[in-house]
Parts: C-alpha cells; structure tokens; sequence
C-alpha cells in the first residue's frame, strides 16, 4: 500500500485495541463508581419523583388553574391565562394528560438544574477571561456533540431512567444559560459600575444591585432557550427511559403511526409555546423601567 | 479667610501605556510627551499636577477635551489609580488605603456626579437617590427618609416612583445631584456634571448647586470645559491643558492676569463685563469722593447700570465687612472691559519670570 494513494492509517487491530481499552477502562471506572454516583444523584431523582407525583396526584383541572394563574402572575395578562386553560384541555381530551404532566415535570426540574449551575458559570465567566477563554469552547462541544454520543457514558454510568435522561437534557440545554449570563453581564453600561464603585459598592453588592440587574433580560433569553432546548431533547431522551411525551413520538417513529407522532408531537410544542410566553412576559415585566414616560 | 486645605494633589503623574513605569523614568529624565508617545507608545495623562482645594468652596477644573480633566477627578477617589505622586484626603494618602479602607472613603467621605448622570435605570428614582446609603448599611427606615427629603430638595418631589427613563435630562441630572447629597459626603466631584444639559437647563441646575452649596458648604470639584460655568459657580478656577496645570487662581485674577496666551486665548469670547467684579479693577478711595455706594462683588455691567440711572460721575466701592475702600469712574469701568493685548500677556509673563 502506498502512502500517497491511501491515506496513511493506523493499523485496524491497533486501532481495536485503543477503543478496547478506552471502553474497558470506562467499564472499570464506572463497576468502581457507579453506585456513590448513582447515590449523588439520589435526592435529585427524588425531587423529580415528587414533583411529577403532585402533578400527577392533583385533580387535573387544579394544575390547569395553577399552571395559568402562574402565567398570569408571571405575565400579567388574562389572554396568556385562557390560552394555557384551552391547551391544557386540548391536550387532555386528546388523552395525553399523564404523558403531558411527566414531560412538564422533567423540563421544569431540568431547567431549574441549568438555572442552578449555569448562572454561577456564568458569572464567573464575565469575572474572568481566562475563565471564559477556557468554557467557550466546552461549551461549543457540549453543543454541538450528537447528543447520543454523551448518552453513552451516562447509560453506562447509571443505567437507563429519569436521572440519566435528566443529566442529558441539563448537558444539552445549560450552554444558552451560561452564555447569556456571561454576555448580560459583560453588556452591563461601564457608567453604571463606575458610579456602583464611586459609591462604595463591594464586589457581591455591585453583583447583586447592579450587573445580575442589568443582565436580567438577557438572563431571561437565556433561560427561555435553556427550556425550549430541553423540550427538544425529550423525544431523545425516551430512548433511555425518560417517560412522558417522547415515548409515543418514539413509537410512532418505528411503528409508522403519522397520527400518534402528530398528536404527541403538537403537544410538545404546547407546551414549548406555553413555557416560552410565560417566561417572556415575566422577563418583559421585570423590564417595566424601559418604558417611556407615563402619560 | 483661613486657608484650610481638605484636598492636596502632590506630583501626580499618570501615564498610559504597556509599561507606565519604564515610561515614568524617561520621563523624570527629561523626555517630552512626544518623544514619549514615538518612541514608546506611552501617553502622559496627567504631567506633574500639584493642586491644593480648599474645603467649603467650589474648584473648578477647566480644560478642552484630551486635557486630562475627567482623569484627574477621577484620581481623587481613586477610580483611577495615578502611575506616580500622592493625592492626600484630609492628610491622608488614598494610594496607601487597603480596599476595605478605600470603600469607607467612596461610602462615607466623597461622592460623584456624572456627565451622562449614570443612574441605575433599573431602579427608581427612591431607589437611586437611597443607593449611597444601602452602600452605608443604612436601615430602610432611614434611607427612605433621606432619600425623600433630598428629592424634595431637588425639585423632584412626586417622582418617587418613576425610574429614569421616563425623566428629562435636567431632571435626571437632579437625581444624580441628589443621590450624591443623599450620602452626606463632605466632598463632591462632579465631572462634567452639566455638559450633557441645554444651556438653559444647564443654567438653572448652576444655580441649584450654588444654592445648596451656599447652605451645605461642602467642598465640590467641578470639572467643565465650559469657561462660563467655570466662571460662574468657581471659587477657584485651575486651568488644565495636555496633562499639565497652566494657571490656579480666583475667576477675577485669571481674567485680569491669564498666566499666558493659551489662557488669554481661552478668555477672549466672555463677557467680561458681566463676570467680573469692580473689586477687581477699582482704584484707590481719594479723600473727598462722593457717590452711589456698592458693593465690591457687584459686576461692571450692574455697575454701568447704576451710572446710567444715577446723576453722580463716580462709584464708591465697599469690600466685604461694608468699609469703603475704592472709587470708579465710568472711564475705570470701560477700560476694564478692555481684553489686555498679546503684547501685553507675555510682557506679563516675562516680568512673573524674572
């Protein structure tokens, strides 16, 4: 074989060899330490069992009315309020309430996940541009890395089920958080920090007043792409376990139902519409200051 | 009037660049700022400032823009940290404050004013106003306290609630006045503070200012490019150009003997008979003169005024504890209008300097 006609490989068996022995390390790594980390993400499996239980558990119309008045609070708007009590009962005279209220709890946990560890990120990415010259581009690969391929590790890891989905969703969606975090603080008006320091400001008073503040609007942004990602992962995350609106989408993908993946599928995005207006409106709302003069 | 120093700048350098303390030894030895900026890169910002302010009154810093004003001001709270020189605050050195030290000073002992106001557009106008005193740990109790009563005193009464956008310029600008008095600071440093403001706005607010200053009597740092608002609310003017101090001296004096042609120059479009004072130009009291009697800090245009409504041909000056002690005639008064000549300022010069 000539060098310049093929290109020059490594050879088939070393090449098995390496993945072998990536895999059988792994293998050995997780026999070591899969059960503690399976017991790290104990409570959070728990509290994803909790919630899904209340809103399985209540009466259906009370989580409708629960669900709108929080778009309600969030938006001020009783056409935001009629529209998510129309959804819902579509969604449940269609018979896919359970599936429904098992994805709404997923998604809600997974974006309170990313909530939690992206906004710290975050601001330690605006503090530092070291620190962001290094979590830039984890975060690139975190995005565009095919999803299946983090899925292995994590099925390997912990098995399938609802934490290894969650894991999933979080790795997917947290990127738009972060950030978004990290570029709403970055945007803060130096003339505002400046006048925070003229006036005797400590660094957490500066962060907490002034520049998480400021950022907020686009803070939002970032957590409402964070759940419209997470939504889109469901259907992947129903390959391992995760049970809600995917599994039916799942099944009529394989079965060739056209109806069953169009009804599950509208509800997907119901909800995706339900999430994005609630959390829209409530980050319009916290930016009642840029409104003109009241007449 | 005691001298009483508060604010004392001693050998302030301020270079910009890479390496400002390589730059700072070309410069003790001997090199220009343009060499400097050819051969290194460096910029010198501010060039050996020595300026004393004293406490009560009002210090206005006057230059063009790139004259190093905005810098300098900024150096008393130490937004700016100098590159060389001492910056003492009531005796006390800001270089040698440790953060916490340094906090204490912005919180409790200095303020700010800004050109473009910056204020926080996310919070109210209570809420601007009461941010000093949050920073001072204040309760809430007592921050909406204080932060009424200095709204009310600015004018603003019933805006509690608006938030910034929704106010005019000259009305955000109180709020910044106001969230600057609100600390109780004995120093104000206000940079440029009524630049971004129509002239007419920009007058009204000059006048605001002196009126709380006249109660207050803080010590206020003006920084302006604006030769009639310096002259107008300085009690001392020091005119800065290119990093350096040309001239320190009281508005009269520096418009009766600028330090040279670039101040001169500076001078030549203000109505001088509007801003100075027949203090400044009056001539001895003769025994026997007789007339209208006014005050030294009258201007020449009210002084012209007086002639024109009364008969007599002289002017009885008094100084400030109402003894006479000067004469004007019509003649004085016109010849003080006069612009002393080019000729005339660098014979001026040449004889300070001999």
């Amino acid at each position: 074989m000539l060098w310049s006609s093929d290109f020059p490989q490594i050879a088939d068996t070393t090449l098995r060899q390496l993945s072998r022995t990536i895999d059988r390390g792994y293998l050995t790594f997780s026999r070591e330490y899969g059960a503690s980390i399976e017991a790290f993400f104990d409570p959070l499996l728990h509290f994803l069992i909790w919630f899904e239980r209340i809103l399985l558990g209540a009466p259906w119309w009370s989580v409708v009315l629960v669900t709108a008045a929080i778009g309600y609070l969030a938006a001020r708007s009783w056409k935001l309020f009629a529209g998510i009590v129309i959804a819902l009962c579509l969604i449940g005279v269609f018979g896919m309430w359970e599936n429904t209220m098992r994805t709404m709890a997923m998604i809600l946990v997974c974006t309170l996940l990313s909530i939690l560890i992206g906004i710290p990120i975050g601001i330690f990415m605006a503090r530092s541009n070291r620190g962001q010259k290094s979590i830039l581009p984890v975060l690139d690969v975190m995005q565009t890395m095919p999803s299946f391929v983090y899925l292995i590790p994590v099925v390997m890891l912990l098995g399938i089920g609802r934490v290894p989905g969650l894991i999933a969703v979080v790795i997917y969606a947290i990127a738009p958080v972060i950030r978004l975090t990290n570029l709403g603080i970055r945007l803060v008006e130096k003339e505002a920090l400046e006048a925070a320091d003229a006036f005797g400001a400590s660094r957490l008073q500066k962060l907490l007043k002034v520049q998480l503040p400021l950022a907020l609007p686009n803070i939002m942004a970032g957590i409402n792409q964070t759940i419209m990602m997470a939504l889109a992962m469901v259907v992947i995350a129903s390959m391992i376990g995760v049970r809600g609106l995917g599994q039916p989408v799942l099944q009529a993908v394989t079965n060739q139902y056209f109806a069953l993946g169009l009804f599950n599928g509208t509800a997907v995005v119901i909800l995706a519409i339900i999430f994005d207006r609630v959390t829209q409106g409530f980050g319009l709302r916290l930016q009642k200051h840029r409104e003109g003069a009241p007449q | 009037m005691s001298t009483d120093t508060i604010i004392s700048i001693r050998n302030l350098y301020k270079v910009f660049g890479n390496d400002p303390q390589k730059a700072m030894a070309l410069v003790h030895q001997g090199m220009g700022k343009d060499e400097l900026l050819e051969r290194t890169g460096h910029v010198i910002g501010l060039n050996n400032v020595n300026l004393d302010m004293e406490r009560h009154r009002i210090q206005v810093v006057m230059g063009l823009s790139g004259s190093g004003k905005s810098t300098l001001i900024r150096h008393i709270n130490r937004l700016i940290a100098p590159t060389e020189g001492e910056i003492l605050v009531d005796g006390q050195d800001v270089l040698t404050l440790n953060t916490e030290k340094l906090r204490e000073l912005r919180r409790f002992k200095i303020s700010m004013v800004f050109q473009r106001f910056a204020l926080f557009p996310h919070r109210n106008i209570m809420e601007n106003v009461g941010y000093g005193l949050e920073n001072q740990g204040k309760t809430k109790k007592i921050i909406e306290e204080t932060a009424a009563r200095w709204i009310g005193r600015v004018g603003l009464s019933g805006f509690e609630s608006h938030y910034p956008g929704q106010l005019s310029g000259g009305m955000q600008q109180r709020v910044g006045l106001a969230r600057a008095l609100a600390t109780d600071a004995d120093i104000l440093l206000m940079d440029e503070a009524f630049s971004a403001l129509d002239p007419l706005i920009r007058t009204e607010m000059q006048d605001i200012l002196l009126d709380l200053q006249n109660e207050l009597q803080k010590t206020i740092v003006f920084i302006t490019h604006d030769l009639d608002e310096a002259l107008h609310i300085g009690d001392s003017i020091a005119i800065l150009r290119a990093g350096e101090i040309i001239q320190t001296d009281d508005p009269q004096n520096i418009l009766m003997k600028p330090a040279d042609a670039y101040v001169a120059d500076f001078m030549k479009d203000i109505n001088r008979a509007r801003v100075l004072r027949v203090r400044a130009i009056m001539n001895t009291l003769e025994p026997g003169d007789e007339g209208p009697v006014i005050k030294g800090s009258t201007t020449i245009e009210e002084a012209l005024q007086i002639f024109a409504e009364t008969a007599g041909d002289k002017l009885i000056i008094t100084d400030r504890k109402g003894l006479k002690v000067g004469r004007l005639t019509v003649e004085d008064l016109i010849r003080g209008i006069r612009r002393p000549t080019t000729a005339e300022i660098q014979a001026e010069v040449f004889t300070n300097e001999t």
